[in-house]
């Protein structure tokens, strides 16, 4: 590594930091190892693997592809290392790194997928693993975007689970009582705003340290649920706990396109939501008076006082705002999937949001990327486990825990947040 | 980061101050606790169409529930020796842990992630148990210490990624909690963990050589074991030369590296000490008997939620090992008492769990108790010692 | 002083207090449309806090603020911007990862959808307009230092601000930025704006002021026109009012104990802060360091402790090498420290006396048997060192926050000299200590000296570094301008604490007008002139 270094011309050096010299360098290193690890892997790969792009019900059926697995993954370890090298070497501009990100991100998958599934009975199912995806997805991003709306103004909130949690049992209990999916969906979001409240209250009024504070909140969730699950919910099922499901709505035409019509356009409202939310959010964020003000709270809160922006303020309305998300997000666990509540429904999605947006770099859009990916890896993990592969799936799905460690710990990318994050104002 | 720092000075007006927030958070809480109860009931709530004609009768059923509920959770923490025996055995996993997030504290380290450092240790100590015959006493012995490596193992990973790359310890934390949650999953699905011929996610139970042995009920050697824990840490904290570096580090860690003290060193070793204790914890749900005299087999939810209640012990015990002794025993109170509290009055375990966060919300905001206390409003800007010489 | 004119910024008897401390002592200072005023002062003059009262941040405890003829009180920074006060700090207010046009924006952003282009023209307007063209669109934090402070300018300028203040502009500025921002200034002085330029720097502001007020300890002390020799300014800013001459014996000198040698120092940033120093200590002497705030001795320090990476060069101790070595070693080596900033670097405050007595020694015999702290010695060793050291206090398990400021710095102090030094390096070792604890302060750290260990005493004080020193190395830029002796007059010293040479210092302390005027030549004393 030291001579590729050396070999570099000093006006390069220039323009890369230490800390972004390091970042490239040890993705590349990443990449290497990754590659070689598919390589190993792929001498002990035999027979073929089969991809089915369409499920068994759709309405157009797409063929199924059946490659031979030992190659296919030689192919790939090739293309992980070579998309590595380009990293190691850093001479190029940085469309063709992103390129080979992008190259060596796909190639990983691909061959991940291939040497796991490589002689089963069953195809891997191509579509059922986007469909998973978005799913999955879903509550993630809407969960990131309210952790990036609060950490952007400067209150940290590992409190999303919490708020998920409130926010699901409120659209549970509401969409049963009133049979309303809608009054459900209003009822999460009042949920998500109440839970940023309470934050907010002890956080910017009360100067509570906002990570013991999240902790707390996310054990009174869970003992308030739990709670009036136990006493109310739970003996009234029938009246308490059987919401109606949001019902997929069907985007005329786009959703006949074969293979991601009905993947993307044939979703619940909360899907489009997201998708909208995460526009929405960024046009907020960067493109409004109400985004500057609130980013300028976060990073240097004294300087936005000095030219008259109320901190306190703005922190209250991205934390409330923050909360509606979330409660979206929550709502998704009940009236989104199975409809019913049970004790700690949420089971850590909270956290991955929280991951998702520390990977995302505090951004909107990159923390929604990061949720989707984090809800690619979830399916993997699920359609693997139901094919029988070699890698257990409890392993697959801690990676994007894993990744999260390694990306705080500064070995793919700087991961910077606001500045004056968690730190409470006074003035 | 919160740095519970003992500013020495006039003793009582200092303490006196802060028994008396926590005893009103207490009351404060059992009274949000109560409001929740009489509004989740339905045959209460139902009652109170009366309220104008016939006020005796919501009222009456709400101190019939609140009453009934609140006097089985007094007596199911310490209303019968067996209660109490039952008290300390759900307090000891508490104060251990307590223990390790208040040794962060001390350090100004955030250690979220006594979950998972219970976890791996729960997993090291039940696999001992069950898997390495050994003579008493030995067996018993090593499956704690196998705990306790675990969980400084965990812990020291995180200190060492802050210390070498500055990584946040929250957040590290709280992956690291879920990579061991991950692990143990992982680990009941092989072979070497779950019981011959049986693919239920559950470990072979622990060989009786490896049990903390009981004294009454379910008091058990384990509480002792925190008991000692505690002293030690004390004593580590108070009257130790590490004691007296992690001290400095947490309170002034520009001036500790000014006066020769390695503060990347000492976040490691407090890690290392913080998820050793931690570990402890983990080693009493995996070693200590429990209603039935043995020991819950390893399985995914094994150690509850110690690592979040540690936080909260800490918070209560305001880091101090005694006041985590205090904390620790009041909130397995709550626990045990909670599970009397289902049994007898029908309400919910789950209550103690929100009487629980309660309580530490409303200490962990002086200001609020304050400002619905008004009469233990501190006196402001009021210097404790001394003057200007 | 009032000469009815309604225009411009008038100060009128501003008094300021912490504590006992009197920071403005009945200040009053006029400021006209269209001129330069100077406000010259050593560090800790008062010349921030007087600002600071100006721009909401302090409320005076008495006397008043007028402006355009009407009295104002300013309770936070954005009364005092809309009365038309802009303020450039020393630490900027910017959000760093914002663009220059976000910045300026911020707080004035008009439409709730933000108008970037209106944004970007109006820092283009301004910037041409008073000759600071800055792009609109590059992200602060990439800036270098000068042109962050241009868009200090710019945001006050973008505020309508007619009256602005620059507190110590220049300090992080290079020569070349500070001739820029010179023109700068000029141009809005041109424009009809009231600057206050706040500085302790005599070349600057001889080629700029329009008149100078000059504060000491809190008070105006003169005010003088722009003719005045660097001389009389160095002598009006410094005073000689206090006499903090210690009795001390001629050093009888030993060998040399610390020898730095060409040592280079780079800070976080990689900028070089210290450049190619040599020079030794020997045993019973004081070297001086002198130097304006920020010319790299505070690395310097840091670096012999080895609480700073040491780029290149060797630093000696006793012919030991000890340039690689950590703090602990160096401590353990008998190199005593007095950290500048002694609340972040110096104690911990939540501690006890006693314990901030052995802060450095905890860990070893007699403090410690083992792995245990020896409680016993440690409260021995603070009930001595109280008593030594006259540490006023009512128990030495108090928290060292309960302390005064002066005795804060007799435990420092106490701490390092109770054990067997080799060096002593001692930075500003009697800032914000009240008269009565530096008397005390430098009786001890001449004793020290007398023992026989070399100590390196850096100080901004010229009346400190006149008490002590045996010898004084002047600092600027992180390079030695001279080694000279303690009888050198203080005018030349000052001048040479502005980077110029020895002999030319002396040549133009001596004959001031013509050659301090070559000396103020640096493009920026053309533009300056013709006022």
């Amino acid at each position: 590594m030291s001579t590729v270094a050396a070999a570099r011309t000093p006006e390069l050096d220039v323009h890369e930091s230490r800390d972004a010299r390091r970042a490239r360098l040890s993705a590349g290193a990443l990449l290497v190892a990754l590659g070689a690890i598919l390589a190993i892997l792929s001498t002990r790969t035999a027979g073929a693997t089969a991809y089915a792009l369409s499920g068994y019900f759709d309405a157009v059926q797409l063929p199924t592809v059946t490659v031979p697995a030992g190659p296919t993954v030689i192919a790939c370890a090739v293309l992980v290392i070579a998309s590595g090298i380009v990293f190691l070497a850093g001479r190029l501009p940085a469309g063709a790194r992103t390129a080979a990100a992008v190259v060596g991100g796909i190639a990983v998958v691909l061959g991940f997928i291939t040497w796991a599934v490589a002689g089963s009975q069953l195809p891997f199912q191509v579509s059922n693993q986007f469909a998973g995806t978005i799913a999955l997805a879903t509550p993630l991003v809407l969960g990131a975007l309210c952790g990036v709306l609060c950490e952007n103004a400067g209150v940290v909130n590992v409190a999303i689970e919490g708020q998920f949690l409130v926010a699901a049992f409120t659209a549970a209990v509401v969409g049963s009582v009133t049979g309303s999916t809608t009054a459900a969906l209003f009822a999460a979001v009042l949920a998500g705003v109440l839970m940023g409240a309470m934050l907010a209250v002890f956080s910017i009024k009360y100067l509570v340290d906002q990570v013991v504070l999240g902790v707390v909140i996310n054990l009174f969730a869970s003992g308030l649920t739990g709670f009036l699950f136990d006493q109310l919910v739970q003996p009234n099922s029938g009246d308490l706990n059987s919401s109606p499901l949001l019902e997929p709505i069907a985007i005329p035409g786009l959703s006949a396109i074969p293979f991601l019509g009905p993947i993307l356009f044939n979703q619940t409202i909360l899907f489009y939501l997201a998708v909208l939310s995460v526009a929405f959010v960024s046009w907020l964020l960067y493109r409004t008076r109400w985004g500057l003000r609130v980013r300028s709270v976060g990073e240097h809160p004294e300087a936005a006082d000095t030219v008259g922006v109320s901190v306190r303020g703005m922190r209250w309305q991205a934390v409330l705002l923050g909360g509606a998300f979330a409660g979206l997000g929550g709502a998704f666990f009940t009236i989104g999937s199975t409809g019913a509540f049970i004790k700690d429904i949420t089971v850590g999605n909270g956290f991955i949001a929280l991951a998702a947006l520390i990977m995302g770099r505090w951004n909107p859009v990159r923390a929604a990327l990061m949720a989707v990916f984090f809800g690619f890896v979830t399916q993997l993990a699920s359609q693997l486990q139901s094919l029988g592969t070699p890698m257990p799936s409890q392993l697959l799905l801690m990676l994007p825990y894993l990744a999260t460690v390694i990306a705080v710990a500064g070995l793919i990318g700087r991961s910077r947040g606001p500045a004056a994050d968690g730190v409470p104002f006074v003035k | 980061m919160p740095e519970p720092q003992t500013t020495r000075g006039s003793f009582w007006e200092r303490h006196g101050r802060s028994w008396a927030v926590t005893a009103m958070s207490i009351v404060l809480a059992l009274l949000v606790g109560a409001i929740v109860m009489i509004v989740s009931d339905p045959e209460v709530v139902t009652q109170y169409a009366y309220l104008f004609t016939a006020p005796q009768l919501p009222l009456g059923a709400s101190w019939a529930k609140v009453s009934s509920a609140y006097s089985a959770l007094f007596f199911g923490a310490v209303g019968s020796p067996y209660a109490l025996a039952m008290t300390t055995a759900q307090a000891a996993p508490l104060i251990c842990a307590g223990l390790g997030v208040g040794l962060g504290f001390r350090a100004g380290l955030f250690n979220i992630g006594a979950q998972g450092q219970a976890v791996i240790a729960a997993i090291l100590a039940a696999w001992v148990g069950f898997a390495l015959p050994m003579p008493p006493v030995l067996h018993l012995v090593v499956a704690v210490l196998a705990g306790l490596v675990g969980g400084a193992v965990w812990g020291g990973i995180v200190g060492f990624l802050k210390a070498r790359t500055g990584a946040h310890e929250v957040i590290v934390t709280i992956m690291m909690n879920y990579i061991a949650t991950g692990i143990l999953a992982w680990l009941l699905t092989t072979d070497a963990f779950l019981r011959p011929g049986s693919r239920d996610p559950i470990s072979p139970p622990v060989e009786p050589t490896a049990i903390f042995p009981a004294f009454y009920g379910q008091f058990h050697l384990g509480f002792v074991v925190a008991l000692l824990a505690a002293a030690l840490t004390w004593w580590l904290i108070e009257r130790s030369t590490i004691g007296f570096a992690i001290r400095a580090v947490g309170a002034n860690p520009r001036a500790a590296a000014t006066a020769g003290m390695s503060v990347g060193r000492i976040t490691i070793v407090t890690m290392v000490l913080s998820g050793l204790l931690a570990g402890l914890a983990g080693t009493q749900f995996a070693l200590g008997p429990g209603g039935q005299g043995v020991p819950t087999p390893l399985s995914a939810g094994l150690v509850g939620t110690v690592g979040f209640d540690a936080i909260t012990v800490a918070l209560l015990g305001r880091s101090s090992p005694i006041g985590i002794v205090f904390a620790g025993l009041l909130f397995g109170g709550l626990h045990s008492g909670g599970l009397a509290m289902q049994s007898m009055a029908g309400t919910p375990v789950t209550m103690a769990m929100l009487l629980q966060a309660l309580i530490v919300l409303f200490v962990a905001a002086p200001g609020l108790v304050s400002a619905i206390t008004p009469y233990l409003r501190a006196p402001k800007n009021k210097s404790l010692v001394g003057g200007q010489a | 002083m009032t000469n009815a004119t309604t225009g411009g910024l008038r100060l009128e008897g501003i008094t300021k207090r912490f504590g006992s401390f009197t920071a403005n002592d009945a200040v009053d200072l006029d400021v006209r449309p269209g001129e330069i005023h100077c406000l010259l002062g050593e560090n800790g003059a008062g010349k921030s806090t007087l600002m600071n009262v100006l721009y909401g941040l302090y409320q005076p405890d008495g006397g008043q603020i007028v402006v355009d003829g009407e009295p104002r009180t300013f309770s936070n920074p954005k009364q005092a911007m809309a009365a038309g006060i802009g303020m450039v700090h020393q630490h900027f207010m910017l959000v760093d990862v914002f663009t220059v046009a976000e910045n300026v924006m911020l707080g004035r952003e008009g439409a709730f959808v933000l108008n970037k282009e209106r944004a970007r023209a109006r820092v283009r307007e301004i910037g041409e307009r008073y000759g600071m063209p800055v792009d609109p669109d590059a992200v602060v934090e990439d800036l270098p230092v000068g042109l962050q402070q241009r868009v200090e300018i710019l945001k006050a300028l973008a505020n309508d601000a007619e009256i602005l203040v620059l507190d110590e502009p220049t300090a992080v500025l290079t020569p070349q930025e500070i001739d820029e921002l010179m023109g700068v200034m000029t141009a809005l002085r041109d424009e009809g704006k009231a600057i206050v330029f706040i500085t302790h720097k005599l070349r600057e502001v001889r080629a700029i002021a329009d008149r100078i007020t000059v504060m000491r300890r809190g008070k105006i002390v003169g005010h003088a026109e722009p003719g005045t020799s660097e001389a009389d300014l160095a002598e009006m800013m410094v005073g000689r009012a206090v006499d903090l001459r210690v009795d001390k014996a001629a050093a009888e000198v030993g060998d040399v104990r610390l020898q730095v040698s060409d040592l280079r120092v780079t800070n976080v940033a990689g900028v070089v802060v210290v450049d190619g120093l040599t020079f030794d200590v020997r045993a019973g002497e004081v070297l001086c360091v002198a130097g304006v705030q920020g010319n790299g001795q505070s690395e310097l320090a840091d670096a012999i402790l080895g609480n700073m990476p040491v780029a290149s060069g060797t630093i000696t101790l006793d012919g030991r090498d000890i340039t690689r070595a950590n703090p602990h070693d160096t401590i353990a080596a008998g190199v005593g420290f007095v950290p500048e900033d002694r609340q972040a670097d110096g104690f911990v405050s939540s501690f006890s006396i006693a314990e901030n007595l052995v802060l450095n020694r905890f860990d070893q015999p007699p403090f410690s048997r083992g792995p245990a702290l020896a409680l016993p010695q440690i409260q021995d060793n603070a009930e001595r060192l109280r008593q030594e050291f006259d540490i006023r206090t009512e128990s030495i398990s108090a928290p060292l926050s309960s302390l005064s400021g002066g005795n804060q710095q007799k435990v420092v102090l106490a701490r390092e000299l109770s054990r067997d030094l080799a060096l002593l390096v001692a930075s500003q070792p009697t800032r914000g200590v009240d008269v009565g604890a530096i008397e005390f302060l430098h009786r001890r750290i001449v004793e020290e000296r007398d023992t026989g260990t070399a100590v390196l005493l850096v100080s901004t004080e010229l009346d400190e570094v006149e008490a002590l020193a045996d010898r004084v190395l002047v600092m600027y830029r992180g390079r030695v301008v001279g080694i000279v002796p303690p009888e050198t007059p203080r005018d030349v010293v000052g001048l040479m604490m502005a980077g110029v040479p020895y002999e030319e210092a002396v040549a133009s302390a001596e004959n001031p007008t013509p050659r301090a005027e070559a000396v103020a030549t640096q493009g920026a004393a053309e533009r300056g002139e013709h006022a």
